[in-house]
């Protein structure tokens, strides 16, 4: 512990762990839209369900592509068998919907009663000609953001470890990607090239097979997808990709990357099931991120990276208003969804200083790239480190916050109206999660994000209503 | 196990929850895993609350499966006693403590040990109850463990207030529209010269409870929450209540006749009539509404209503005795309360139904094609489907139906708010004849709706433009009728004249 406590590392801590975040079975919110042909099926109780269509709003009127399964007493007591029952749901999701795949969301309640779904989904996909695929996603082990890395972690098991082997198959691979290239016609244009013709191949570098890991809305996965085309970089395919029947091919040896610092099971598979070489960077979060991500990625394949310095300097000066917003602010960031330390990175390299990231979960070795690159980003803007604690206590740390009077406070929305009417800035950081934040292209609208208190209570700043709570009451 | 896409009731510790953060000082502590303290983003959200929710998680994790949870959770309980000093802190059972069958009777009698405030475990099992039969329990179980507390330490006052008195049982914290109705009732109770003693759980202190048995008598405005309550206070201090909702202006009169019967037992002599009769006629508006030449064009109208049983009951009676409009289903999704609903209702509508599955209400709704829907917010996203307007009458609600201004539902004001509410969701009369007459806004562009496409029947030319001078409204609905009048006679091709002749035919 000497070392934590150095003056020139960065200081790690433990608290409590009583800190409020999203069930990690919030995943299937964002998941069942990224992977068009699945069903997810949360096998859990009430508690889960009401979560799912409060948290979810109105996505769940659209028809979604996810239930519940529901548990009563008799499931608990098994007094029914939860193969059977198991079976009449997913036949009846096989009828009306048809997936390709479904996916089995396991909770609490499963690993309480030992439900061994893992064990009784290959017998039921025997059964019903459908895959199944499981993860555990609950609350007992996991936080928010987590839920993903879960399920990517059961998806990477699937993925096909070679192009299909018979011609026919091929050739019907490649006529699905003709289709899709048809289809996205004028909509990016510049990704139909890819695996085109003799010509467009030319325009990558020789490397071997790099894929992606993170799910992300399709326009950021396409832009990140086209920055690395401009190094010559191929992207061979992304986990998760649109279609669980597109699945990306994973070799022993091919390279993995991952897009967001919450992936630390699925890279852990992809490395020790998978056979693939991990390439540990920085995320591609801000425009500093982005860039650290490339370099990454070009060094790891001996490649020099081009115009990489004039493509980050263009989008700071695009972004400079927002930016400047920020710049000598004080942040407090609570934590909720592992997201933290990049954004906390980010905003000291827009000129602000960060009090303390708090984090459910820091896998330091996943994430090693990105805790020096914070270090180093300190150090060169001159602030100190920020205090980085791990299972955060909510309480202890509202205590901190009402010390530290941080400029804004990174929060879940539990807190972030009462410390509002307590005169505290909040940003909501729900929000991250589900807006477009990866790449150089979308720095403005990170920055829109984390902005808008700012904005909002400057345009408020003169009517002198800030604090409106009316004893300071003991939280 | 059953496939579920939404519910209508929340699990039973959201229950709970709503009664222990609805008192002053009072904490609750889950024994939860994490992610469920959910709660404290709907109170903060839905009711935009300043303060922080007073509800805490003592976490379940991997530790806790495989050891118990040994001291922590008394550790939970006695660390916040120490940090907020509530009166009360409620231990608070979850479908995960449910099954761990962990003896939390244990943990709360060892934490009453150490704590400085009362500690109670909620005495509700995540897989027998739901959201309002937990809050119903909770709101009973701790009234009566302050005044068996306060009866052992002979500290229960003896005495009756001198003037008339109420208490108002079962306001609380995320009720639909709760805290205005709690407004309006107070002032109905000061028009009437009856006090108000006290209101619980809403902002009441757990050392106010002592005082509930003051009052003459109590009141439960909904069903579904304080009837256990007002019951135990019946059995036990022999405090009678009335629990006829005040919605609308015929059960608002017949709630304030039984307080007045009550009040007349009791040796007061009260006369209400007067007060009725000129609330009735002259001072709100609902009742002359329904005499108003705008209030004829609904009449007959098709309506559906769905909620639960408080506001489903009174909103079918209120729309078929006060305004003559056709409920052609109302339905609930309290079934465990079911009776109830069917003896309050079955004469004031045509069909009863008693589910909470949303589909089969959705279906019911898309088979009587009403032209208005009284539900809850998943009515009103049927509704917007099937392109029917909803008022959205009961919970599960969204952030709209927190409203800053002042809309109760109860009470002479409640009564003029439902009145709006009803007309403002009924196309608007007036308009629906010009709009009838003229042929719709705009026949520039012929907009069909999309189920033309699984149409196996084809429309002429000149159908379809009659078809499109149809009101967008309705649109639909004349042209799913015409189709299945062609259909139902072997007609391929529907012209204008089939298009009148299925009008006719329907008598729409």
């Amino acid at each position: 512990m000497t070392v934590a406590a150095r003056p020139d590392a960065l200081n790690f801590e433990c608290e409590t762990g009583n800190y409020h975040t999203f069930c990690p079975i919030s995943c299937v919110a964002w998941l069942y839209q990224k992977i068009e042909d699945s069903f997810f099926l949360v096998i859990g109780t009430k508690t889960c369900g009401y979560f799912l269509q409060n948290a979810m709003g109105v996505m769940i009127f659209a028809e979604p592509r996810y239930a519940m399964a529901e548990l009563e007493e008799g499931d608990i007591s098994a007094q029914l068998n939860d193969y059977e029952e198991l079976k009449r749901l997913c036949l009846q999701i096989k009828r009306d919907r048809n997936p390709s795949v479904i996916v089995w969301i396991g909770t609490c309640t499963t690993e309480i009663i030992k439900m061994d779904l893992e064990g009784l989904a290959p017998k039921l996909e025997a059964e019903i000609g459908i895959p199944i695929v499981t993860a555990r996603a609950n609350g007992l082990d996991y936080a928010f953001t987590q839920g993903e890395d879960t399920v990517l972690a059961a998806m990477a098991q699937r993925c096909p470890t070679e192009a299909p082997v018979s011609a026919i198959a091929d050739g019907e691979k490649e006529e699905r990607h003709g289709l899709r290239r048809f289809l996205d016609f004028g909509r990016h244009k510049d990704s139909q090239e890819d695996g085109g013709g003799q010509t467009v191949e030319s325009e990558y570098i020789d490397h071997p097979p790099l894929v992606l890991f993170g799910s992300l809305p399709d326009p950021v996965a396409t832009q990140l997808t086209l920055e690395l085309k401009k190094q010559g970089i191929k992207v061979s395919g992304w986990l998760p990709s649109r279609h669980y029947t597109e699945l990306p091919v994973l070799a022993e040896g091919s390279y993995v990357c991952g897009v967001n610092p919450f992936l630390s099971r699925t890279a852990t598979t992809l490395m020790r099931r998978r056979k693939c070489k991990l390439i540990g960077a920085p995320f591609p979060i801000g425009p500093d991120g982005t860039r650290a991500w490339v370099e990454k990625i070009c060094s790891v394949f001996g490649i020099e990276p081009k115009g990489l310095d004039e493509r980050e300097q263009t989008i700071w000066n695009s972004v400079e208003e927002y930016a400047a917003l920020l710049r000598g602010k004080s942040i407090f960031l609570m934590g909720d969804n592992l997201l933290e330390i990049s954004l906390a990175r980010f905003f000291v390299r827009c000129g602000a200083t960060v009090q303390e990231i708090g984090i459910p979960y820091m896998d330091k070795r996943y994430q090693k790239a990105e805790l020096d690159f914070l270090t180093k980003t300190c150090d060169e803007m001159g602030v100190p480190y920020p205090r980085i604690v791990e299972k955060p206590d909510n309480y202890n740390q509202i205590q901190r916050i009402r010390q530290q009077n941080p400029d804004l406070v990174i929060t879940g929305m539990a807190h972030a109206n009462p410390l509002e009417a307590r005169g505290i800035t909040t940003k909501w950081s729900v929000e991250f999660t589900f807006a477009q934040i990866h790449g150089f292209t979308n720095a403005r609208d990170l920055l829109e994000l984390a902005t808008r208190p700012l904005r909002r209570n400057n345009n408020l700043k003169d009517l002198g209503w800030d604090k409106l709570v009316k004893e300071d009451a003991p939280v | 196990m059953k496939l579920a896409y939404w519910m209508y009731a929340g699990p039973a510790h959201i229950g709970t929850l709503r009664i222990a953060s609805s008192f002053k000082n009072v904490h609750a502590i889950m024994h939860a895993p994490l992610g469920d303290d959910y709660f404290n983003v709907m109170r903060s959200m839905l009711e935009r609350e300043r303060d922080f929710t007073p509800v805490t998680a003592s976490v379940v994790d991997r530790n806790v499966l495989a050891r118990g949870s040994q001291d922590k959770v008394v550790n939970n309980i006695t660390r916040k006693d120490a940090e907020e000093h509530p009166d009360l802190i409620v231990l608070t059972p979850t479908c995960t403590s449910s099954i761990l069958q962990e003896d939390l009777a244990n943990f709360v009698s060892r934490a009453q040990l150490e704590a400085n405030c009362d500690v109670l475990l909620a005495d509700v099992n995540h897989y027998r109850v739901n959201e309002l039969q937990a809050a119903d329990r909770t709101l009973e179980q701790i009234v009566r463990y302050y005044l068996e507390k306060a009866q052992k330490k002979g500290e229960l006052p003896q005495n009756k207030t001198e003037k008339p008195s109420v208490n108002i049982l079962g306001i609380s914290s995320l009720g639909f529209h709760n805290q205005h109705d709690a407004t309006e009732l107070k002032r109905l109770m000061a028009d009437l010269g009856i006090e108000v003693n006290a209101v619980v759980p809403h902002g009441a202190s757990v050392h106010e409870l002592k005082n509930l048995p003051r009052a003459w008598f109590n009141l439960v405005p909904y069903r579904e929450l304080g009837t256990m309550a007002a019951n135990y206070l019946k059995t036990e201090f022999e405090m009678p209540f009335v629990n006829i909702t005040p919605m609308g202006v015929v059960d608002t009169a017949r709630c304030i006749r039984e307080i007045g019967k009550l009040l007349n037992q009791l040796g007061v002599e009260t006369d209400f009539e007067e007060y009725i009769d000129n609330q009735t006629r002259f001072v709100s508006q609902a009742a002359w509404f329904s005499r108003s030449i705008d209030c004829q064009n609904l009449t007959g109208k098709k309506a559906v209503v769905f909620g639960d049983n408080t506001h489903a009951a009174a909103m079918t009676k209120i729309l078929s005795r006060e305004m003559g409009i056709h409920v052609v289903l109302a339905g609930t999704y309290c079934k465990y309360d079911a009776d109830w609903f069917r003896e309050q209702v079955s004469e004031y509508c045509d069909e009863v139904l008693i589910s909470d599955d949303n589909a089969a209400i959705g279906d019911a709704i898309a088979r009587l094609e009403p032209a208005a829907i009284f539900g809850t917010q998943m009515e009103r996203h049927v509704g917007k489907r099937l392109d029917i307007p909803c008022g959205v009458i009961a919970a599960p609600i969204h952030i709209q139906n927190f409203p800053v201004g002042y809309k109760p539902f109860l009470g002479y004001e409640g009564a003029n708010q439902v009145v709006d509410l009803i007309y403002n969701s009924f196309t608007l009369g007036m308009e629906d004849h010009l709009l009838e007459i003229f042929g719709g806004h705009d026949t520039k562009e012929a907009i069909t709706k999309s189920v033309s496409a699984e149409s196996d029947l084809s429309w002429s030319k000149d159908g379809l433009s009659q078809l499109n001078k149809i009101p967008g409204f309705v649109r639909g609905k004349v042209k799913r009728n015409t189709e299945k009048f062609a259909r139902d006679r072997g007609i391929d091709t529907i012209t204008a004249e089939v298009l009148y002749a299925a009008k006719e035919a329907v008598g729409a």
